[in-house]
């Protein structure tokens, strides 16, 4: 009887250019394509892998964000989750928040497994699994590339620096998945009418009674730097002489 | 490879925004109550990513490798075997087939937005589903409850595909000259015997059955097209259990070498004392197939638009990369979009292919309606204005499709001629759909001698009436004014000509053979007029809250009232100037 809770976020498509907006405060999301984080759809595609093996029971994707934040919802039930959660508020959540109003998530679900994509891909900010697991005080496993289910236990390969490192944990856990673990599917057309059906309930993020207000600052966010043109060099010794004045020699 | 990404935004924005299809339609309609914004929104979503994600990486190879034939059998490039399970797996294959035998039951509508992105991803490809939707079709229309269920699940599913068994090497555009013969046997069922050509699907290995259906004479039919009779022959017979038995007596000749859809086997099947079973009554075979006619013909209209869009992202992408030249007054060299004449080339890919694709969801939510509406008025009114729209259909999003591939091959110069950017690909593939499923000049025919007099005039009387209506509303917006006038000015010479086909000087099969494919186009592109303007309309409806793609819309009607919808005036100096310069010259001079 393996639950598995599997948050989702819905993020600028990521076939699309982030552009700025025009008051630097964020990027413009106003008529663009918003889609589920890929490496949250990853996540969603292991849990109903192990459904589908027979080794979980029931898959529950819940989101914290808009109204629309429903569609990252759907996204995941058309893969094969059962049921969602809509956690709604047009507030920015910043990361160790999201993971305070997961850890009630889990209070309520119980969850055996939570899943959670390594990082969300606008911000980037790869906290939200390690902060959900040390408020739960589970054991937890980042950047998973193989992922196997045993009697109570998880055994977790995962991508570090210079190799694969392996981890075994017992349940429950936190386990947060990177790009090779799997290949999401394509959902079937059954499936993306049928996830129409299922049952998304929606929760006022207030209930929650946990402060949102951001920790942090945004002063402004602007594009990249344009390349600045290069210098032509005669001789080596030039070269040499520039790289020590730019300071990297 | 140049990517694909299905224009998803523009799909919706037609249904939404300028058909309110939910309102005006599916919820009309018992069948597609379920079918809301959010369900069609996702499923035109999906289907995208697959046909970009599976399909168009096969295209490009498939064309290279093309089917091969040897020992007898027909195998398909590498690729597609994998790609078409994927799609039955996925369950589309099924999209608007009946749940009485296990399809999904969504609307046409969608159905034919899914064609066009298949056809843009790998054309090739689309014609496996294709010809097994179109025989399954004929099946459910036609064939015994018995057929039925034995044969229709599997199809549906895609388990076994079908192919249409029409032409013979004798018998193309007309088909009363059919020669196969069919010879009744005890049993009921009956022996076939001919050979057909240009087979499309016709046989493979991307599925364990294939359906043929084939047009043959029985002993002592009436010769002409009253004599013919529609077979069901599958290549594997199916036992009483629904397990496959022995093989028939069907086989593949060869498969054709041919300019485009080169993955696609284009088979001549031989037919030797194959049996098979009646579909419909005896000697009305053709009819049966008249049934399911609009639905293919308005299918392969799809794939001159697929096509077209296909053509059209790259040729943009790849416009607006490119530097070369100097734009009219610029210093320094730019992107080459900012020539006029390449804009032009654009624009004019644009001009038809926003209004190709609202001609397509506007007679295809006619189709549906036609298929379920409730109100028998309805649906009467909806089959008329298909049937006089299927032909505009499948010529005109054909043919100016073929002629969007040639631009879009143009834009990119000499790139635009080599194959791995896949434009010249486009046009080879593109160049089919004016040929089959009835030529473009057939369709023509179809539409002058069938069409213009369904119901005594008034259908295409009405048509016209509801083009009429949007320039009355749009001759009092100062924003679009120019656009109606100068469609108000294009819809009465059509109209004037349309009266002189119908009964004046033009009304007579020399006339009207001579004046028929310059009339199609002067309909079609007074037809895409119409909607250009309906679009323009929202857009100023829409004020302030216009998005770019609603102002886009406003800007590329213009461009397509001043600089495409004139073309109306030489084919009316055309269709003036009569028969008499074409039956001068005499046969043998030629
Ligand atoms: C790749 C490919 C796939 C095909 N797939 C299938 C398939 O799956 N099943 C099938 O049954 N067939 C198929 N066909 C056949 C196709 O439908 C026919 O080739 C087409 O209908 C034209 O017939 P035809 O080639 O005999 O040309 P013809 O009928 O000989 O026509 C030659 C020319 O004469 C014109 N013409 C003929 N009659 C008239 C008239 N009355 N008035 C004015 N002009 C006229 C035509 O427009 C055309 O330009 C396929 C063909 C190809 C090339």
């Amino acid at each position: 009887m393996t639950k598995i809770l599997v948050p989702v976020k819905l993020v600028l498509d990521y076939n699309l250019k982030a552009r700025v907006k025009s008051d630097k405060t964020g990027i413009d999301l106003t008529n663009v394509k918003l889609s589920i984080n890929p490496f949250d759809e990853i996540s969603v595609e292991e849990a109903v892998r192990l459904k589908e093996a027979g080794k979980a029971t029931e898959i529950v994707v819940v989101s914290i964000g808009p109204a629309k934040a429903q569609d990252a919802l759907r996204s995941g039930l058309a893969i094969g989750a059962d049921r969602g959660i809509l956690i709604e508020t047009t507030e920015v959540v910043e990361p160790l928040n999201v993971a305070k109003i997961l850890a009630k998530v889990v209070e309520t679900e119980k969850p055996d497994l939570v899943f959670l994509g390594k990082q969300a891909i606008d911000d980037d900010s790869n906290q939200t699994g390690q902060s959900l697991a040390a408020l739960l005080d589970w054991p937890q496993a980042t950047f998973a590339s193989t992922l196997v289910l045993e009697d109570g236990a998880v055994q977790v390969t995962r991508e570090v620096d210079g190799g694969h490192q392996t981890l075994k944990l017992a349940l429950p856990a936190v386990v947060t998945v990177d790009l090779r673990l799997n290949e999401p599917r394509y959902p079937t057309l059954p499936n993306i009418m049928k996830s129409k059906k299922k049952p998304i309930a929606t929760q006022k993020i207030a209930e929650f009674g946990i402060d949102i207000t951001p920790r942090l600052k945004v002063i402004e966010v602007h594009e990249p730097p344009t390349r600045k043109a290069g210098i032509k060099v005669k001789t080596a010794a030039e070269l040499v002489d520039n790289l020590k004045k730019a300071g990297v020699l | 490879m140049p990517d694909y990404k299905a224009p998803v935004d523009d799909m919706l924005y037609l249904l939404n925004e300028v058909f309110n299809a939910e309102e005006n339609v599916f919820s009309k309609i018992p069948q597609y109550n379920e079918v809301s914004n959010d369900l069609v929104q996702s499923v035109l979503e999906e289907a995208g990513r697959f046909c970009a994600g599976v399909l168009r990486p096969i295209n490009i190879s498939g064309d290279q490798e093309g089917a091969h034939f040897k020992d007898g059998k027909v195998t398909t490039p590498k690729g597609f075997k994998e790609a078409y399970a994927s799609y039955t797996e996925g369950g589309w294959s099924s999209l608007a087939f009946s749940p009485e035998y296990e399809g999904q039951g969504l609307p046409r509508t969608l159905q034919v937005l899914v064609k066009e992105m298949i056809s843009s991803a790998n054309l090739s490809f689309g014609l496996f589903p294709g010809l097994t939707e179109g025989a399954a079709e004929a099946i459910e229309a036609h064939a015994s409850e018995e057929l039925k269920q034995k044969y229709l699940p599997n199809m549906v599913s895609g388990k076994w595909t079908g192919a249409m068994g029409l032409t013979e090497g004798s018998a193309g555009s007309d088909l009363s000259l059919v020669k196969t013969r069919a010879k009744p046997r005890d049993d009921g069922s009956y022996s076939i015997s001919g050979s057909k050509i240009f087979i499309s699907s016709g046989d493979h290995d991307l599925a364990e059955n294939v359906i043929h259906l084939v047009l043959a004479r029985l002993p002592e039919a009436p010769a002409g097209t009253k004599g013919i009779s529609l077979f069901l022959c599958p290549k594997i017979f199916v036992n009483e259990d629904g397990s496959l038995g022995a093989p028939n007596t069907i086989s593949v000749g060869t498969i054709e070498h041919k300019m485009g859809i080169h993955a696609q086997p284009t088979c001549v099947m031989n037919f030797d004392e194959a049996q098979g079973w009646l579909v419909g009554e005896p000697n009305r075979g053709l009819n049966a197939m008249f049934t399911m006619m609009n639905a293919a013909r308005l299918l392969v209209g799809m794939q001159g638009l697929g096509i077209a869009e296909a053509s059209y992202q790259t040729a943009s992408a790849y416009a607006k990369d490119r530097l070369q030249g100097r734009a009219p007054g610029a210093r320094e060299t730019g992107s080459i979009i900012e020539h006029p004449d390449v804009r032009k080339q654009l624009l004019t890919m644009l001009g038809f292919i926003e209004a190709g694709r609202a001609l397509a969801v506007y007679v295809a939510l006619e189709l549906d309606k036609e298929g379920f509406h409730p109100d028998a008025a309805v649906r009467a009114r909806a089959s008329s204005l298909v049937a006089l729209l299927t032909p505009v259909i499948k010529a005109g999003l054909t043919d100016f499709g073929f002629e969007t591939a040639v631009l879009g091959q143009q834009t990119l110069g000499g790139h635009g001629y080599i194959h791995e950017w896949g434009q010249e690909q486009f046009v080879r593939d593109a160049r089919i759909t004016q040929i089959y499923e009835g030529t473009n000049g057939i369709q023509s025919q179809d539409l002058v001698t069938r069409k213009l007099p369904l119901d005594g005039g008034k259908v295409v009387a009405d048509f016209f009436g509801q083009i009429g209506n949007v320039i009355a509303e749009g001759k009092g917006v100062a924003e679009v004014l120019s656009l109606a006038t100068q469609l108000e000015a294009a819809l009465a010479g059509l109209q004037k000509i349309t009266l002189r086909l119908q009964s004046g000087d033009l009304a007579n099969p020399l006339e009207q053979n001579a004046a028929a494919t310059a009339y199609l186009r002067a309909f079609t592109l007074v037809t895409f007029g119409w909607l250009w303007l309906r679009m323009a309309l929202i857009t100023v409806k829409k004020g302030a809250a216009a998005t770019p793609h609603d102002k886009r819309k406003l800007l590329v009607g213009e461009f397509f009232a001043a600089r495409m919808l004139p073309q109306v005036y030489g084919l009316f100096h055309e269709i003036e100037a009569g028969s008499t310069t074409l039956m001068a010259l005499a046969s043998a001079e030629f």
